[in-house]
Parts: structure tokens; sequence; C-alpha cells
């Protein structure tokens, strides 16, 4: 997780956040893609609305998927989401009328629970995906190196990896396979537990094949070979994926050393007989022997299931799992949901907090304030002071402020139940009026 | 008589499988990690619970059925923890935590009100050859829920059929080595504590016999588990036919721990 580095700068003031974006779920794929940022053009795009003075802090969070600006609006009183909507459409060059209902705006404690949820998945196409994680934290790592967060979106990023990360290791929003490659490699490991030091054996060179693969390699397979009756397409795959081609011929020979097989290769007969796979499985010593058939007709024998320690799934058995697994992220919504308003109560005691220690720090500035024009308008009585006496009464009227606001101060600082009492900070502030800076 | 320890432990058994219940459900690290510590916990009540028994019957804690059952449920927790730290895996925890709480509930249940006969001393010899070979039970205890969680899991793998919680289960292969892990452990501890039982019999009467049901059938089952750990990386044996001959082998570990030692052995046989 990326560290705040400035998240010590003193924040003063109301804590506030601003969101406009579109996402899968407001734009279609054609406007998505002229809205998009490349990491670049987001790093710019937050300098512009920093220098242009309507956001304090800016992350600009752009995926395949969405592409959405955060950012603390610098003045509590300009319409910030205006000004950065006009900025999205002047910046890629888009007609505002082509946005008009496209582009959703959230603010405050509903823009906290948007990037929480799509740091935790719940607002991805595919529910509960562990790429969007990744993504969330490239976008915040970006902008806390370039410098163009601060104390609050350092927070809020902080906290929706922390959610993100909760939801996929608490709750089983992430957990299960979500395509028929990954079920089938899933499965895969609860036959062999870790598959580093295992062998796989991929018959064809198809996409789906290559799916497969990317799985295998992703689980950290120990070995991989690759036959398909064009021997150059066996090359091609295996050299992309760093494994080894077999020549077609030596099949029944190359199914020997296995603990995986994929295959994934047209015809109308199966490929791999219920008998050719009981000669090999006996020659490989009735090692556990697990087959992923995803052609379509079936390319193994569907018999084959009946051996001894051979385990056979095929496109079907795995479609099946896919969608019992969807429902069971489905059903999971709730914890994830739950999980998620335990943080955004975390951060909003965080901001109740900065918020009132910037109260005592603003009220201490104006007993300050109000010290200097006493002494200016009763000059004329204290003119006659000798110097020393008149040092005497600032240092007296210094611990006397000292002593008004530390205990506030102090108790703001450590109860937390307090905090929460005073959630409506506002009022305080309206009623000491220390709002503006010229109070 | 159950002592305050004995309900203490039970108490920490039962917290120790909640947290491992909702670990395998919900797979949260921490609370997995407050199962272990659960665990260690009761393992420690229980031995202090042991002592405490200990030292009102004026004996060893095995001289009666109770104690020695209660000797074996806190060998299989020790044993599982040592597992679950080797292997690194602790999604059997519920199961063996379950096991634990029926078996520790049963013992108290049944627990005599008076205090048993104490026995005289037979010194640290025979002490080893009786801890050593429940653990040894204990061991062979744990295989069998290993076993019959490989069992399951395989059925469901062959049948293609995953339910929910079948994600959270550990693989086969880690299931068939924690279990031959427990076996190896099993037969080590049986083969030394043996070896103590017929040293001490030997100084006791001066020549060594195996003229004893309960013997005979020790003999039998550490051959059978041999058998099993061979088998379970033999071809064509190993996976679910070695886990069924695992899971059997512990039915003649019962027999020789109740039926034996009650009825059909003479020096064998609890006071």
């Amino acid at each position: 997780m990326p560290t705040a580095t400035n998240s010590s700068k003193a924040f003063a003031g109301r804590v506030q956040i601003a969101l406009i974006g579109c996402s899968h779920r407001t734009a279609p794929v054609e406007l998505r893609e002229r809205i998009a940022f490349t990491p670049d053009q987001a790093l710019r795009a937050a300098d512009e609305l920093r220098l242009s003075g309507t956001l304090e802090e800016a992350v600009v969070l752009s995926t395949c998927n969405r592409s959405e600006l955060y950012g603390v609006p610098r003045d509590a009183d300009t319409d910030a989401q205006a000004a950065m909507e006009s900025f999205l459409t002047n910046f890629h060059g888009i007609p505002a009328s082509e946005l008009d209902g496209r582009l959703f705006r959230q603010q405050n404690s509903e823009a906290v629970r948007h990037l929480f949820r799509v740091s935790a998945g719940l607002d991805s196409m595919l529910l509960g995906e562990a790429e969007i994680l990744g993504q969330v934290r490239d976008a915040y790592g970006r902008a806390l190196d370039h410098g163009s967060t601060g104390p609050v979106l350092n927070r809020l990023f902080q906290g929706a990896l922390e959610v993100g990360k909760r939801v996929r290791t608490e709750t089983e929003v992430g957990s299960r396979p979500m395509s028929v490659a990954w079920a089938g490699v899933k499965l895969a490991e609860r036959v062999f537990g870790d598959l580093e030091g295992h062998e796989a054996l991929i018959l064809g060179a198809g996409a789906v094949a290559e799916q497969v693969v990317e799985h295998l390699r992703n689980r950290g397979i120990g070995r991989l070979r690759v036959v398909n009756r064009s021997r150059d397409r066996a090359e091609d795959l295996a050299q992309r994926v760093g494994g080894e081609s077999i020549d077609w011929s030596h099949l029944e020979h190359a199914l020997k050393a296995p603990d995986i097989i994929v295959t994934s290769v047209g015809g109308t007969e199966p490929v791999l007989s219920r008998a050719l796979l009981d000669r090999v499985h006996s020659a490989r010593g009735g090692r556990a022997l697990f087959v992923v058939d995803l052609g379509v007709p079936r390319n193994v024998e569907p018999a084959a299931a009946n051996l001894y320690n051979l385990y056979l799934y095929n496109i079907d058995d795995l479609g099946e799992i896919v969608e019992q697994n969807r429902k069971a992220r489905e059903a999971e919504v709730p914890r994830a949901e739950a999980l998620i308003t335990e943080h955004i109560g975390k951060f909003e005691t965080w901001c109740t907090s900065v918020e009132a220690i910037s109260l005592t720090q603003r009220l201490r500035e104006r007993l300050i304030k109000e010290r200097g024009r006493l002494l200016d308008e009763r000059a004329a009585e204290l003119a006659n002071l000798p110097t020393v006496e008149r040092d005497r009464i600032l240092r007296l009227t210094d611990e006397l402020i000292e002593r008004v606001v530390q205990t506030p101060h102090d108790r703001l600082r450590r109860t937390r139940e307090l905090r929460r009492r005073l959630a409506g900070i506002e009022a305080l502030r309206d009623l000491f009026g220390l709002d503006g800076e010229d109070s | 008589m159950n002592g305050t320890w004995a309900y203490v432990n039970l108490a920490l058994y039962v917290l120790s499988f909640i947290c491992y219940a909702r670990y395998l459900y919900g797979n949260n690290q921490w609370v997995g990690r407050l199962a272990t510590v659960f665990l260690a916990a009761g393992v420690l009540a229980h031995y202090v619970a042991l002592l405490e028994r200990s030292r009102w019957t004026h004996t060893v804690p095995y001289d009666d059925l109770y104690g020695s059952m209660s000797l074996f449920a806190w060998l299989l927790g020790v044993t599982y923890l040592g597992l679950e730290v080797y292997h690194r895996q602790r999604s059997v925890g519920a199961f063996v935590t379950l096991l634990l709480i029926i078996w520790t509930s049963l013992v108290m249940a049944f627990a005599p009100s008076s205090a048993p006969a104490a026995s005289r001393a037979r010194g640290p010899l025979f002490a080893l050859h009786v801890t050593l070979t429940t653990l040894a039970y204990a061991a062979f205890g744990l295989s069998f829920v290993l076993s019959v969680i490989y069992l399951i899991q395989n059925h469901v793998l062959k049948a293609r059929r995953p339910g929910l919680t079948f994600w959270r289960f550990p693989a086969l292969d880690v299931l068939d080595g924690m279990s031959r892990s427990s076996v190896l452990v099993g037969l080590v501890a049986l083969a030394v504590g043996n070896s103590f039982g017929f040293v001490w019999q030997h100084r006791l009467n001066g020549h060594y016999s195996a003229a004893d049901p309960k013997i005979i059938v020790t003999l039998v089952i550490f051959a059978l588990y041999v058998a099993y750990s061979w088998l379970a990386v033999k071809a064509g044996w190993r996976g679910a036919r070695a886990a069924r001959i695992c899971a059997l082998n512990f039915i003649l570990v019962l027999f020789s721990y109740t039926i034996v030692n009650l009825y059909l052995t003479s020096f064998h046989r609890y006071l």
C-alpha cells in the first residue's frame, strides 16, 4: 500500500469530498473510451484541477469500466462539481451535451461510499473482481508520488484499499471462480494444493486454452507443455507462455507426465479415450490426474471419469460451478456492505476529529486576534505602562487563551464519543463565527 | 468428579471450535489465529485439569478409563496443534475441535464421583509407555479425522458437485500429507512406547511376553498402520483407497482402547 508522505500536513477547515465520473452503469463503452485517462493524463488532469483553484487535492481513477475524478474542493462555497464537469468536457474535447445524464455527481459520505464500493468490487461489471483493487492502488499511488493528494484523499484512499482487502479476505465476494478457465484451475488446486512443482499439459492452442494457461501461470504451475495438431500454433503459444511444445504424434507419451490436462481441440471424436487414459494413468503410478475438458464436442470420453484417482470436468460442469459461485457471491454482498459501512464510520470519525481540531485552532487564532484588537482600542490606557508590564500582560493573556483552548482541544482529540456527538460541528463554527478568514 | 479446570478447558475448546468454524466460513486470518490461541489455551487448561485430577486421585491420570480418555483428548489437541503449525493449515481445526468437545463432554459426563483406589507407583518407564501409547492412539485418531475429510472431499470432486464450503477445505494432497504425518507420529510413539512397555515388563517379571490380547491387538494395529503408510505412496492405492484403510484402522484402535482394555486383557486393564 502506498504510504502517505504528506498526510501529516495540517488540514484547516471542513472536510469536503467531491466526485464526478461515469462507469459501465451510466455510459456505453463508446463514451467511456473517449473520457478515459492514461496514467500521464490522469496526473496532468489532477495538476490542472489544482492549479485552476478548483481542487485542493485530486485523484483521477480511470479503468476500462470507469473514469472518476475525486477531489477536495478548495472553496466550500463554490460548485466544485460543476467546475470538475466543465474541466472534464474541456480536457477531452467532448461537448457537454454528450455527457448529459451519463455522469454521476456525488459528495462527502456518498462519494466515500462509492469509492469504497468500487474498491471492494461491488460496483464492478463482474461482482467482486480483484483487478479493480489493484487499479485503485495504482491510481492513488501515482497521485501520491506526484504530490496531488493531501490528508483527506490520503485517508480516503487508504481506507478504500483497506476495505477492499477486508471484503476480499472476510467475505466470499471475491473468492469463488467466475470463469470456466479459473474454475478449472481452482478445482485442480483442490486436488494438488500448491501448483508449484506440478506439470500441466495443454491440448489445443485456442483462446480458451490460453485463458487456462494464464491462470495456471498466475498460480505458479511448475511446468507447462502444449500439444496441438498444428505444431506452429503449439510453438507459438508455448513461446508466449514460457512453456514447451510437443508434436501431436507424441501425445500418448506426453500424457504420462502431467498432473493436469486441459483439452480444447476440435473434432467429432474424443481425443482422449477411457482406454488411453487408463493406460497412461497406470504408467504414471496412479498419481492423481486432473482433466479439464473444454472442448465442444467433448474431447474426453465421459467414461474416463470412473477411473480411480482421475478427476474429469467438462465445460458444463465448470459452467454450473461458475453459476453457483455467482449466486454465492451475490449472497455475500450484505456482509461486504456492512464492512463498507463500518469503514465509512471510521472515515467520518476521522473527518470529525480533523474538523474539531481545526476548530480549536481557529478559536485560538480568533482569541489572539481579538486580544490584538482590544489592545489597539485601549492603546491610550496602556500607553503609560512600561514595556515590561505590557509584555507581562501579553504573556498572561497568552496563558489564558491556551487554558481556554486547551481543554476542548484535548477532549476533542481524545474522546471519540464527544466527536460523534459534535458531528454537527458546523453549529459551533457558526456560533463562534469561526468560518471566514477575516473573522 | 470434574474440577474447575475441566470446565475451563471445555469452554476453551468450544470457543476454539466456534472460531475455527467461522474461519472455515469466512476465511478471516485473525479469526483463524484466535482459534489456534483458544485451542492452545484449552490444551494448557486441559493439562492443568489432568494435574488437578491427579492430585485428587493421588495417582497418574491414566489409572482409570476416565483419566486415560482425558489424556487421549489432551494428546489429540497437542498433536493437532503440532500438525497445524507444521503444515500451516487450519481448515480441519473445526472438525478436530468438534471431536475434542464431544470426547471431553463424554468423559466429563461419565466421570466417576469418587476417586479410584490409588495404584502403586510404577516408575517413569511405565509412565512413558502409557503416555506414548496414548499419544499414538491420539495421532491415529487425528489421521482418522483427516482421512474422513479426504474421503468426503474426494467424493465431492468425483461427483463434480462442489458445495459452498468446499472451497475452504484443504486440498486432497494436503489432507493426505497431514494424515501420513499424523500416522508417522503415531507409529514412532507406538514403537517407542511399546518398547518401554516390554522393558518394564522384563524388569517386573524377568521375561518378555506377547501373550496378552492387548499386545497382540497393538501389534496388529502397528502392522496395519505400517501397511497404510506403505500403500499411501504406492501406485493404485494412493488416494481414497489408502484413506479408507486409514479410517478403518481406527476402528481397531477404538476396539483396542475400549473392549480390549475393559474385558479382554488382564494386566492392561484399568483399575
